[in-house]
């Protein structure tokens, strides 16, 4: 992009390219990449992992590793950063450019208080006196909404939540006015409703500092809600830039597109399927020799592998590269980039016959004090009062913030013994009567499917032997075994031959089609999905996502789906179960929910999710929930959201006070059930 | 290290389990099958040798005292007449057995309990625990020493079980902490809902993954048996002289190294022998069991 630099570009980035070596040849992680940012702007920088992002983030502050190889300028009012040493380097950072890491708890020094390195962050910039330093800290803590804040100042790090983190590290983004705030996945590490309110910050702080903010993210709705233009970075490339409406609206090219069409939304369940982009984004180690999205591209022609394509301009304001640009539009159109195919659609409950079925399951975790004789001195409410029904060939969701308790109830299901209090019953069986051979027995019927599929494949055992693994246990012959196992492979998607290969040699998505075929080996009637989605890259989520819901169609099986994604959910789920802090809080037919939120926290978590689209997500009222998941050793008594609740202050007091002193029950209201003394809608 | 993947044909229906692509990948690399070449001939030598020796290893010659090599005395004499040839490889034969069988003892004993006790917790945790700590605190040697008037005269195969079950301690520790974190891996997890028995899951997932502790302790093992069995030869258990071990041969002739060399040179050097052999072996081993031991091939068919 070598449009002649304008007054109002910040930074300018000309050619940057960054390389690292490494044992297995070298990184390519930012190719010749040109960039401008303009004063008080948002800028987006949309890729996934390994796509340079956050290499290019870093190099604007000067923090890559001692071993990265530079070449290109950075110039930050005539200044090429590049150039700097790192102490000359120190004068700008922090002061003229701020960054928010992504991960706020290992950002912050756990040995001193928050007031003290924000002071610090004061005293290095400008000229403060102690005083004036903890003052100013205790006003910017109040801006970043940290309640009580000079009270607040005292503490240490430990004793923030994520959330409360992310906001000190705002407020210490903001300390000294910069001109430029890089913010580096600042929500990725947060629950979603903890996102929303950090999001929130984030706009403040902008509007106070008239800061640009460069918001470098794998997630588009994010993007969408925040920014004004939009970089989509691929193979250490910016492959599309643009205004955030343009970008979204009518993608240029075919990653985009793709990528666009393949995440879920949940303001719209769609009647076709994800656009699923085939294979895995390249390593920046062997990365093709022209387009580094040819191999994937639908649209690829034997042009696209001659040379790397360049940004061109197709618009003032829009910028592409892709050598078929001028076909895109028409092959679009014509259906053959990213057809729309029919989604399946769950059976409609063709048995009333119920898979699963959860009453009243509840899981303590004792609290132990003491070194030597370790008494009990209280108790984790992890799970306290779940009701679950699964029926035959749906699929349920439990839905909740992290720490709610929905992997506890996962895996005590999973457990199959009898539970601390409730009945948990898989296809009709109280589990708790099992005897020790129909409990193995059972375990046919019941699979699990983990989120990670880095962890849940043995690294030392063949993807082959993984997979023949339920089989041989369960006495098959190994003529038999090998059969299934060649049918599984091709049932999820995989090759004959990839069942002598060992995990680590394949990708995220393919593990995790493993770990399905793994856990379809046994026939089973009901599977677990734990996150199954959460730890692969966007673009091959749509494929695993399909898949499931193919299987599903073809095998009749029952899903229990555990996710915090609601985008996903609303994709994949016929049924919901929302938890807060141990409980269920409301459950019912997913399009019913959704429509018709009942419960207020349901309310809350459905508002709090982005949407990947900007003009819908700029004009959406948000619900902004007050503070953080309270803690499940001490739960608020009566209704466990009374204290973040945002219908309660609009409550007649003795309903008010009801929320306080009485537990509301799970009761049937509309077509779903929901635990509210005063549900909404 | 060559690559699995071109065994595998395009259309093929068979697969290749662990056993069998850890064999493949074992004798694909070169220095393992010298290895496993080397020990060979050790053993060969060792065992057929004495057909062809010209004197018997407790047979004296009094006319060659401290006799360089020459064509009578291959390896010379010793200083009361000896014939060095007949002494090493009587030697070696009670070494290499020794050497090994105590290796494979102690790290199979070190394996199952570190194993067990890291995955099952609890009880068998603590007892073997304890047990580990009693055996780590009691001189081990005394304790021979002590029992060994009960065995005079008995197979000196008592003697390897007596070795190996004092030199797994600290090796079955270091199994029981890997094994501890292992254990809350996902991959366990899922054998455990799949309804594997404990004994599988920890041979099939938990050993495999700290093989390469095992193979390490098994090669050091080796060598340092071979060496410390001398010990216990002083102390009038082990291998007895008349009779000889490697081990007693290079005590014997570490002091005169420099003035009559073959005295030692000829048993150290089979000692180095048997040791490379054996750590080819091992690296062999350890390599073929760890799929990430080629990190250029498996990066490029990561598709």
């Amino acid at each position: 992009m070598n449009t002649p630099s304008s007054a109002s570009n910040l930074i300018e980035i000309r050619n940057l390219s960054v390389t690292f070596p490494s044992e297995a040849g070298i990184v390519r992680a930012v190719r010749d990449v040109s960039l401008d940012i303009r004063a008080g702007e948002v800028l987006g920088i949309v890729g996934e992992s390994g796509s340079g992002k956050t290499v290019m983030s870093l190099s604007m502050i000067g923090l890559l590793a001692e071993s990265a190889s530079i070449t290109g300028s950075i110039s930050y009012n005539g200044v090429n950063l590049l150039e700097l040493n790192d102490n000359e380097m120190s004068k700008y950072r922090g002061k003229d450019i701020a960054m928010v890491f992504q991960d706020p708890l290992s950002a912050l020094n756990p040995v001193h208080t928050i007031g003290r390195q924000m002071a610090e962050a004061l005293h290095v910039h400008g000229d403060y006196s102690s005083e004036a330093a903890l003052r100013r800290a205790i006003e910017l803590l109040e801006i970043v909404g940290i309640p009580r804040p000079a009270e607040r100042a005292q503490s240490y790090p430990h004793e923030f939540s994520g959330g409360m983190r992310q906001r000190v590290m705002i407020a210490l983004a903001i300390a000294n006015q910069p001109k430029v705030i890089l913010a580096d996945e600042p929500t990725t590490a947060l629950d979603v409703t903890v996102q929303a309110q950090i999001l929130d910050v984030l706009k403040t702080a902008r509007d106070m500092t008239g800061a640009a903010v460069v918001l470098v993210t794998h997630d588009l709705g994010v993007v969408a809600g925040l920014a004004d233009r939009v970089a989509i970075m691929y193979g250490g490339k910016v492959v599309e830039i643009g205004n955030v409406n343009d970008v979204y609206s009518s993608p240029a090219m075919p990653y985009t597109i793709g990528l666009l069409r393949s995440i879920p939304r949940i303001d719209d369940a769609g009647s076709s399927r994800l656009a699923s982009i085939d294979g895995a984004p390249p390593s920046p180690v062997a990365l093709p020799p022209g387009c580094a999205f040819a191999p994937r591209c639908p649209a690829a022609a034997p042009e696209c592998d001659a040379s790397v394509p360049e940004l061109v301009s197709i618009t003032p304001s829009r910028m592409t590269a892709c050598v078929r640009q001028t076909d895109i539009a028409g092959l679009q159109s014509s259906g053959k980039l990213f057809a729309e195919i029919p989604r399946h659609v769950a059976l409609q409950s063709v048995t009333e016959g119920v898979a699963l079925e959860v009453r009243g399951l509840r899981k303590t975790f004792p609290l132990l004090k003491g070194s030597v004789l370790r008494r009990r001195v209280g108790s984790v409410f992890a799970v306290d009062g779940v009701d679950l029904t699964l029926r035959e060939g749906r699929s349920l969701a439990l839905v909740g913030e992290s720490g709610c308790g929905k992997t506890t109830t996962l895996l005590e299901i999973l457990n199959m013994v009898a539970p601390e209090a409730g009945t948990i019953t898989v296809l009709g069986r109280n589990v708790a009567e099992l005897s020790r051979k129909q409990r193995l027995e059972m375990r046919k019927d019941l699979q699990i499917v983990f989120q990670d599929p880095f962890a849940s494949l043995d690294p030392r055992l063949p993807i082959g032997d993984a997979i023949a693994e339920p089989l041989d246990n369960f006495g098959m012959p190994k003529v038999e075994q090998n059969q299934r196992v060649m049918e599984l492979l091709e049932l999820v998607g995989l090759q004959r031959d990839h069942a002598s290969r060992y995990p680590s040699e394949f990708s995220g998505g393919q593990r995790q089609r493993i770990a399905i075929a793994r856990s379809l080996a046994l026939n089973p009637k009901v599977i677990a999905l734990d996150e199954p989605v959460s730890a692969l890259d966007v673009s091959v989520r749509a494929g695993v996502l399909n898949l499931l819901a193919e299987l599903q169609e073809k095998l009749k099986l029952s899903y229990l789906f555990v996710s915090h994604d609601l985008a996903v959910v609303q994709h994949v789920a016929d049924d919901i179960a929302v938890m807060y802090l141990g409980g269920i809080v409301e459950s019912g037919p997913v399009d019913e929910v959704f429509a018709k939120p009942q419960h207020p926290y349901t309310q809350a978590l459905l508002s709090a999710v982005p949407i990947p689209d900007p003009k819908v997500e700029r004009v959406r009222k948000r619900i902004i929930l007050q503070g953080d998941l309270p803690s499940p050793a001490n739960p608020p008594a009566g209704c466990r959201f009374h204290t973040r609740c945002q219908v309660r202050a609009t409550l007649p007091a003795e309903v008010a006070a009801t929320c306080v002193s009485d537990r509301p029950e799970l009761v049937l209201r509309n077509a779903s059930l929901v635990a509210c003394h005063a549900p909404l809608n | 290290m060559t690559v699995v993947q071109t065994e595998v044909g395009e259309q093929t229906s068979e697969r290749l389990t662990r056993s069998a692509l850890i064999r493949l990948r074992f004798f694909r690399n070169r220095l393992a099958v010298a290895g496993v070449v080397i020990l060979a001939m050790m053993f060969l030598l060792a065992f057929v040798g004495p057909f062809f020796s010209k004197h018997r290893w407790d047979e004296l010659d009094f006319l060659a005292l401290l006799q360089p090599p020459s064509q009578e005395h291959w390896f010379g004499t010793s200083q009361i007449g000896g014939d060095v040839f007949a002494l090493t490889i009587r030697g070696l034969q009670k070494s290499l057995i020794i050497g090994l069988l105590v290796a494979v003892f102690s790290t199979g004993l070190a394996a199952i309990a570190g194993g067990f006790a890291g995955y099952l917790g609890g009880k068998v945790d603590r007892s073997v625990m304890w047990l580990i700590d009693a055996l780590l605190v009691l001189p081990s040697f005394l304790i021979i020493a002590v029992m060994s008037p009960l065995y005079r005269g008995r197979t000196w195969l008592v003697f390897v079980v007596l070795l190996a079950a004092f030199g797994w301690m600290v090796t079955a520790r270091i199994v029981r902490s890997a094994t501890m974190s292992l254990r809350e891996r996902d991959f366990v997890r899922a054998a455990q809902y799949m309804g594997v028995p404990v004994r599988k899951i920890v041979f099939r997932h938990l050993l495999p993954n700290v093989a390469s502790i095992l193979i390490i302790d098994a090669t050091l093992n080796v060598g340092a048996t071979i060496l410390s069995e001398t010990g216990l030869s002083y102390l009038g258990f082990g291998v007895q002289p008349p009779d000889v071990s490697l081990g007693s041969l290079i005590a014997e002739g570490t002091a005169s190294a420099l003035t009559y060399p073959w005295l030692f040179m000829f048993a150290g050097s089979a000692l180095i022998l048997t040791v490379l052999a054996v750590s080819f072996i091992g690296d062999g081993l350890r390599d073929a069991f760890d799929p990430g031991s080629n990190k250029s091939k498996k990066k490029s068919k990561a598709s």
